[in-house]
């Protein structure tokens, strides 16, 4: 326990201090690189909480990235062209976007888990996949919003007191919201409802024989885990400054559940670990050869049949409950 | 004389054209323990299950406390404070001892919807869950994950888990499967000694432990009860050496 | 006119169900004997639809290239059964979903590392070139209809091989009981090898035959794989009549949907606001169907496993 403590603070850090380091030796485009590993771990962490504590392998979380992403988009968008939007004005601020954007992934994530939670195994696999292709194909055929073309965003949008155009302070943007979405999973995983997610996970037969229904423990964590990736997609299209269908794409779903193996599935820091491997491993084989997809290939099924456990289980060992 | 706890009556269930359960009538009265026995395939496992609500018999009457419980499922039964412990050990198996006890006094006090308090400083979680870890002497293991516990000590976990659950009665399902001379012994005290606080309905093969522990015995042969009575009775009743206890006795 | 549209898009989706028969027949026959969810299934479609390509382009003759097709699938999936997949049968769903979504990356890198970025192109066998008129004065492409008949034919045979032969008894043994085989003497991996291949060939056909419809590229087999899901979830994981009830009903209701809801929404609501939320309506027309059965019946149509 104490060990993944330590490596938890010392990954945080870590992301903590490489867009410092990459400003000083005057490498901004590192601060994207950083910016970019905070938004795909806060994803993660969101699909960690189904995934990992909950054991509901979603593969549709890309659906709810999009969403958010699309939250900005069009709220950005509205608040440029100065048109009403169902009557309200639209806004370029972050924290009424976030809101906005939980809100929305909420609930489509609502009649999405109660009908997907109906099932399990390998049906809640491909039902997940099958409702965000749904989501997908929306996307690409309503052509108010670009369709398959995509939104740009034309003026990242703002936080109060901040200047997010500077990459820094965008990035710094992005890291809290990674260290609050942290905090609050510390809480939730350590919680009454925790261990009864948890408990679900192992053993769901006996969750219910002691009286609690393992159904309705599933639901509200797959919408916060839902809400958690859809504030990861706003941030994303903010970053991008762009928005388009291939957030939502299963290419994008596949990812996520990449990043959190890679990590540790089903630790507090796993998403974050898998998310600086993955940029990390995307950027230096990206730089080699065109073809790297060919040798992430090769590398994530090393970690699959040889490294069980993710970079966490590795180096802090099998996860200990109180 | 006191009302049973536990009141069955004329209980039947069949599959296909095979009687399971035959008109059974069976009561737990307080502070006793009362043994089932009965040769393989007697329907001894299936009996359990219709008492304990994860299956419904075709006739019959179950009350439990003065209550009719025919028409609720195997968590509201549990609730009013039938235990039951399950023949195939089934924990959360990465979860200490502890926290097994724990999330059972959780389901008990219905409020899993809380977010952010730790639950491992939550004493009306952690103080029951260890009485009842105390009762079953399983105190010096709580933070070992059920995963590591020996066999003899998820049978005491699982009994842990019941008392937590706050039961006025448990149902045994043949507690001693498995468990060595000396975990058989340890758990044949504990038995004893719970008694006085949730009667117990015993399904066991292992006759040393149910000669020493049970006050009544009831021999269940092809889904019909062929003899009930005191201990010594059963023992030497030769209808029951016949059918049951034949060479073992 | 109307009817002719209609029929016409009827055949249309019946080929567009019968192609998506044979990848989700595969899928589900994997998933019933070996409980392996496999993603890299849509690459095995890639495969043979660039095998049947290349060797078409190189010999001239389109059979030439479905043989191929099947051949280098098959071969594909023995491969890559013996060398990766079996390593995963033991492992939870999460795992097996990871492993082949990076043989998805491998084999689509490989793939464009041999023939390059650009598509290439597959033109129908000229002996099922043209069209053929149908009752209603419709004209219809006759390699379509062959789809079809292929499509029927592989469906048959495969019911045949599964409830017939010694191989089909095993695939059933295996099916219900996996112990059961070991005693009845069936040497596992290799019957595993076989249902694998069996189940990659049946995809390499399947895009060999839709590749000279359509462009063959990397990434065409999981829009495809997706859809092949979506059957299979709808007739019941690891039951091959539910599979092709599902394709059916899953090609059909795509195709309708595309022609139909645009239409019925122009005269509801105006054809100006149909267009678009016609096309977004019909494009999510197969999850709204898939959702409607699951609502109902969480374990598909024909559940195989309890």
């Amino acid at each position: 326990m104490r060990r993944e403590g330590l490596l938890n603070l010392v990954l945080a850090l870590l992301l903590l201090a490489l867009p410092f380091a990459a400003q000083m030796l005057g490498e901004p485009f590192y601060v994207t690189l950083a910016t970019r590993m905070a938004i795909l771990a806060l994803a993660a962490v969101g699909l960690n909480l189904a995934l990992g504590f909950g054991g509901l392998v979603s593969f549709g979380h890309a659906a709810f990235f999009g969403i958010g992403g699309y939250a900005a988009g069009i709220l950005a968008s509205h608040a440029f062209n100065a048109e009403p939007l169902l009557g309200l004005p639209g806004t370029d601020q972050m924290p009424v976007i976030w809101l906005v954007a939980a809100l929305v992934c909420a609930l489509v994530a609502l009649p999405i888990g109660a009908i997907s939670l109906r099932t399990s195994g390998v049906y809640f696999i491909m039902i997940t996949l099958a409702f965000a292709q749904m989501v997908y194909y929306f996307a690409v055929s309503w052509p108010a919003y670009g369709g398959e073309d995509g939104l740009s965003i034309t003026v990242r949008n703002g936080f109060p007191g901040l200047n997010t155009a500077n990459p820094l302070s965008f990035f710094l943007v992005c890291y809290a919201v990674l260290m609050a979405a942290l905090v609050l999973m510390w809480r939730i995983r350590d919680s009454r409802f925790g261990a009864a997610l948890q408990a679900a996970r192992q053993n769901d037969t006996r969750v219910a024989a002691i009286g609690i229904r393992p159904y309705h423990i599933r639901l509200a964590a797959f919408v916060i885990s839902a809400v958690v990736t859809g504030i990861a997609g706003a941030l994303f299209a903010d970053l991008n400054r762009f928005v388009s269908p291939s957030m939502m794409s299963w290419q994008m779903s596949g990812e996520l559940i990449v990043l959190i193996i890679l990590g540790g599935t089903g630790r507090l820091f796993g998403p974050v670990a898998g998310a600086i491997l993955y940029v990390l491993l995307e950027f230096a084989l990206g730089g080699l050869t065109e073809r790297w997809q060919f040798f992430l290939g090769f590398i994530l099924l090393g970690v699959v049949l040889f490294a069980r456990g993710g970079i966490i289980g590795v180096l802090a060992g099998k996860a200990r409950h109180g | 004389m006191a009302d049973p706890i536990l009141d069955i009556r004329d209980l039947s269930k069949s599959f296909g054209g095979l009687k399971a359960t035959d008109g059974v009538s069976l009561d737990l009265r307080a502070g006793e323990i009362h043994a089932l026995i009965g040769p393989n395939g007697a329907g001894k496992t299936t009996l359990i299950h219709q008492i304990s609500g994860g299956l419904r018999p075709d006739a019959g009457s179950i009350r439990f406390l003065g209550q009719d419980v025919l028409g609720l499922g195997v968590a509201a039964r549990a609730r009013l404070g039938l235990g039951r412990t399950f023949q195939i050990s089934s924990l959360a198996l990465e979860f200490s001892a502890l926290r097994n006890v724990m999330l059972a006094v959780q389901g008990r006090q219905g409020s899993s919807f809380r977010f952010f308090a730790n639950v491992m400083a939550d004493t009306s979680l952690t103080e029951p869950a260890m009485a009842a870890l105390d009762r079953v002497g399983l105190a010096g293991r709580a933070a070992v994950p059920a995963a590591e516990l020996s066999h003899g000590e998820r049978r005491q976990l699982e009994i842990a888990i019941a008392l937590a659950l706050g039961s006025r009665a448990l149902l045994l399902d043949e507690p001693m499967a498995g468990m060595g001379q000396e975990g058989s012994r340890a758990l044949t005290r504990l038995l004893d000694a719970l008694r006085a606080e949730a009667p117990i309905l015993l399904v066991e093969h292992d006759m040393d432990a149910v000669f020493a522990l049970a006050d009544r015995i009831s021999v269940l042969v092809y889904g019909r009860i062929v003899a009930s009575g005191a201990v010594e009775d059963i023992r030497n009743n030769p209808d029951v050496r016949q059918a049951y206890l034949g060479a073992s006795a | 006119m109307q009817t002719a549209l209609i029929v016409e898009q009827l055949l249309n989706g019946l080929q567009f169900g019968v192609m998506l028969f044979l990848m989700a027949a595969g899928l589900t026959l994997i998933f019933g004997v070996m409980g392996l969810i496999n993603l890299a299934h849509g690459s095995f479609y890639m495969v043979g639809a660039f095998a049947c390509a290349a060797v078409a382009a190189a010999t001239g003759s389109f059979w030439l290239g479905l043989a191929a097709s099947l051949v280098a699938a098959a071969a594909a999936g023995a491969l890559i059964e013996v060398t990766v997949i079996r390593r995963l049968y033991g492992r939870d769903h999460l795992d097996q979903v990871l492993a082949t979504f990076a043989l998805i990356l491998i084999l689509s890198e490989s793939v464009r590392w041999l023939f390059g970025d650009f598509p290439l192109y597959l033109n129908i066998p000229p002996q099922l070139g043209g069209a053929v008129a149908l009752p209603g004065g419709v004209q219809y492409p006759v390699y379509r209809l062959a789809i079809i008949a292929a499509g029927l034919l592989v469906g048959v045979a495969l019911y045949a091989l599964i409830a017939r032969t010694r191989l089909g008894m095993r695939i059933r043994a295996g099916e219900s009981d996996r112990e059961m085989i070991g005693a009845l003497g069936v040497d596992i991996s290799t019957l595993y090898t076989i249902v694998f291949a069996l189940g990659a060939a049946l995809a390499g056909l399947a895009g060999a035959m839709v590749g000279a419809l359509q462009s063959v590229q990397v990434g065409m087999g999981e829009p495809v794989l997706i859809l092949a899901f979506v059957v299979i979830v709808i007739g019941g994981i690891g039951s091959i009549k539910g599979a092709f009830v599902g394709a059916l009903l899953v090609g059909v209701t795509d195709t309708l949907g595309r022609i139909l809801l645009p239409q019925l929404l122009a005269a509801a609501i105006g054809p100006a606001q149909a267009a678009g939320i016609g096309a977004a309506l019909a494009s999510m027309s197969i999850y709204i169907v898939m959702a409607l059965i699951l609502a109902f019946r969480p374990k598909g149509l024909y559940s195989a496993q309890g």
